[in-house]
């Protein structure tokens, strides 16, 4: 089995004591403005935290973690989802979503080009899968790219949808999967093309009107004739899908992580308040119709803790060529379907107990409420993960 | 250039803090410590100065109990090159007088009798006398220059800006020389993850009283030229006075303000 070491905790103190004083104070506001602290990057990037599963050469610490790396980033996850969800998945997308596929498939070139500063944290890049049409069926994939062999670019038409840490005024890519012709057995070919922010034809569309992570930056983004030199492949032409399935249980297990800090504050939260505010002359904690709920939180937070961290660790594992990656996927969707589920209802939990002040904006509990909902739609609806786990045990598909 | 940041551990200035009602010292064991944040500016300036001079390095000195070792490892994991801890039971109780020879001896032994630059925090985040610096120098024989807001290495001499109520003013010294610095000159950085990770293999030295030639009889309780007769807890803030605007809350509030001279 697993635990935490000590450097694992060294770290974490670090990342809390970043989130506490550095984060904590500023993100009421942020959220009723809506607005993404494009400074704030910079600094998580100064604590390491965009390098940590990526090799020194590229301005990462991977060599340094003693084999922990996916850990250490789901516990900088889970710190910075403790104080903001927001600020998690800007973390969360920014490592998985955003330098992930470049580390993993980009030419020595396109890695030496983009990732030293995203690494640093002075950019952000963004991935584009998600269609108005097409989400977890990716083979309804709309958007083309099409090679003109004379100019030896790609020409991207279409539309994303839902994409994190693409409208920022430091996103510097995004990697979007296109149709780039037809397989023999009349499914797409999906690649995936890189598009820098600011090519002509490629067009950041307002950021959406969501109901939480209004510190996000989530926008929808098109492309007509939007071209891009063809050295602008990542990956394999036709493997784009593949390769994009394959850091689907990293994401997973990094939203376990962020609703996991969620879990662990509104059980701090809960607790701290059934112990001091009053009624009737008493803490409402002495009535178990409060301390029991509250008592439950403390279960949830404890499952959802090793649930996350027996997938983390197994990521850890596999990537030291121990473990096979069909266990991550199967420890992975359990993790993000139970941490999720119980991440909505930790939040319900917390807002009954805090009464009529838990539907005001000026308790964090009600952020985090309005926050919660979208752990069991994100990186795969809870469906998809029940799905993943009825596959695993062999069900007829 | 070579640096020494005199360090102190102290307890969590967020929590409750009291004092052992064996000795009438601080009760360490009832709140978590850490290395008080008035000091992380010192480690930070020192830090700063030896990245920008491309050399040098920066060692980290504390006295204190076992668990004082924290604050060396934090100042480790922001970029210290190397630790000195003084541990000896018989120092438990000393006042300024006694840490401030402890300190002096030990920078002595850290720099083979010739420190170049010794930095210090404006005071401790518990005791807050903010004397020790000074008596340091003296038993150093170094110039003292305090309170810097700002601080500039030059060749051979340092300059501070201090910035007091009605004036700021800068104040040179010829290095070596040992400079206090205050909670404005600098922001203190979080440890990288990769600093953590250093950290662990940077090397910390472990000093008795013996190892730096001082007498248990001169620190500790005993050796204090003052002591804490007694000690008792702060009465819990009092109930605020509310004033109901009945038409006259304005010039009640001006009473009020007026009793308490703030008007």
């Amino acid at each position: 089995m697993y635990e935490l070491s000590k450097d694992h905790e060294d770290f974490r103190a670090v990342v809390r004591e970043f989130a506490t004083d550095a984060v904590e104070p500023h993100v009421a506001q942020w959220d009723r403005d809506h607005h993404f602290p494009t400074d704030l990057v910079p600094r998580m990037g100064d604590l390491g935290l965009f390098g940590l599963v990526v090799p020194e050469e590229f301005g990462g610490s991977l060599e340094h973690a003693e084999g922990g790396a996916f850990t250490n980033l789901c516990i900088a996850i889970e710190e910075l989802g403790r104080v903001d969800q927001s600020i998690g998945i800007t973390l969360s997308a920014g490592v998985g979503l955003g330098i992930n596929p470049i580390l993993t498939y980009g030419t020595d070139e396109q890695k030496q080009r983009f990732l030293p500063d995203l690494v640093a944290g002075r950019a952000l890049a963004g991935f584009g899968l998600t269609e108005p049409d097409a989400g977890s069926d990716a083979g309804a994939t709309r958007t083309k790219a099409v090679l003109d062999d004379a100019a030896g670019e790609w020409v991207v038409d279409g539309a994303k949808a839902f994409i994190t840490n693409s409208g920022t005024d430091i996103t510097s890519v995004v990697t979007v999967t296109a149709r780039t012709g037809t397989l023999d057995d009349g499914r797409p070919e999906i690649s995936a093309i890189m598009i820098p922010s600011g090519t002509p034809g490629f067009t950041v569309e307002p950021a959406y009107h969501k109901m939480g992570w209004n510190i996000s930056d989530t926008h929808g983004l098109s492309f007509a004739g939007c071209r891009v030199p063809a050295g602008n492949l990542l990956g394999e032409q036709g493997r784009g899908f593949h390769q994009f399935l394959k850091t689907l249980d990293d994401g997973r297990i990094a939203i376990s992580a962020l609703a996991l800090g969620l879990i662990t504050r509104m059980r701090e939260e809960a607790a701290a308040y059934a112990k001091t505010r009053t009624a009737f002359g008493r803490p409402i904690g002495v009535n178990q119709g409060v301390a029991f709920p509250v008592a439950d939180l403390a279960v949830m937070e404890e499952a959802a803790r090793l649930l996350t961290y027996r997938a983390a660790w197994l990521k850890d594992e596999h990537e030291a060529g121990r473990r096979s990656v069909e266990e991550v996927k199967q420890a992975a969707a359990k993790a993000k379907l139970y941490t999720s589920e119980a991440a909505v209802t930790a939040t319900r939990i917390a807002t009954q107990v805090f009464g009529g002040n838990g539907f005001m904006e000026e308790y964090p509990v009600a952020r985090f409420y309005r926050d919660a909902k979208i752990l069991e739609i994100g990186e795969g609806t809870s469906e998809v993960q029940r799905m993943v786990l009825a596959k695993g045990l062999g069900l007829p598909a | 250039m070579n640096i020494v940041v005199c360090v102190k551990y102290v307890p969590d200035s967020q929590s409750e803090r009291t004092f052992q009602e064996s000795d009438n010292t601080v009760d360490r064991e009832a709140t978590d410590g850490l290395l008080s944040e008035l000091d992380e500016y010192a480690v930070e300036e020192a830090l700063k100065i030896v990245e920008a001079r491309g050399g040098g390095e920066v060692t980290v000195l504390t006295v204190g109990p076992a668990a004082a070792a924290d604050a060396i490892k934090k100042a480790l994991q922001m970029g210290a090159h190397r630790g000195v801890h003084v541990q000896d039971d018989a120092i438990h109780g000393s006042d300024a007088v006694a840490t401030s020879l402890v300190l002096a001896e030990a920078v002595k032994k850290a720099t083979d009798g010739s420190p170049e630059l010794v930095l210090t925090g404006m005071a401790s985040t518990d005791g807050t006398m903010g004397v020790v610096p000074a008596m340091m120098a003296e038993r150093l024989g170094l110039p003292q220059v305090t309170y810097a807001s700002e601080l500039t290495v030059g060749d051979g001499t340092v300059t501070i800006r201090r910035d007091g109520d009605t004036a700021s003013e800068t104040v040179e010294a010829s290095l070596p020389a040992l400079v206090s610095v205050t909670d404005q000159i600098n922001e203190p950085r979080y440890p990288s993850f990769k600093g953590i990770m250093a950290a662990k293999k940077k090397p910390v030295d472990t000093w008795s009283l013996a190892d730096l030639g001082l007498e248990a009889s001169q620190v500790g309780l005993d050796a204090a030229w003052t002591t804490v007769v007694t000690f008792a807890q702060r009465p819990p803030r009092a109930q605020g006075q509310i004033v109901t605007d009945e038409g006259e809350g304005g010039a009640k509030l001006a009473e009020f303000l007026s009793a308490q001279k703030f008007l």
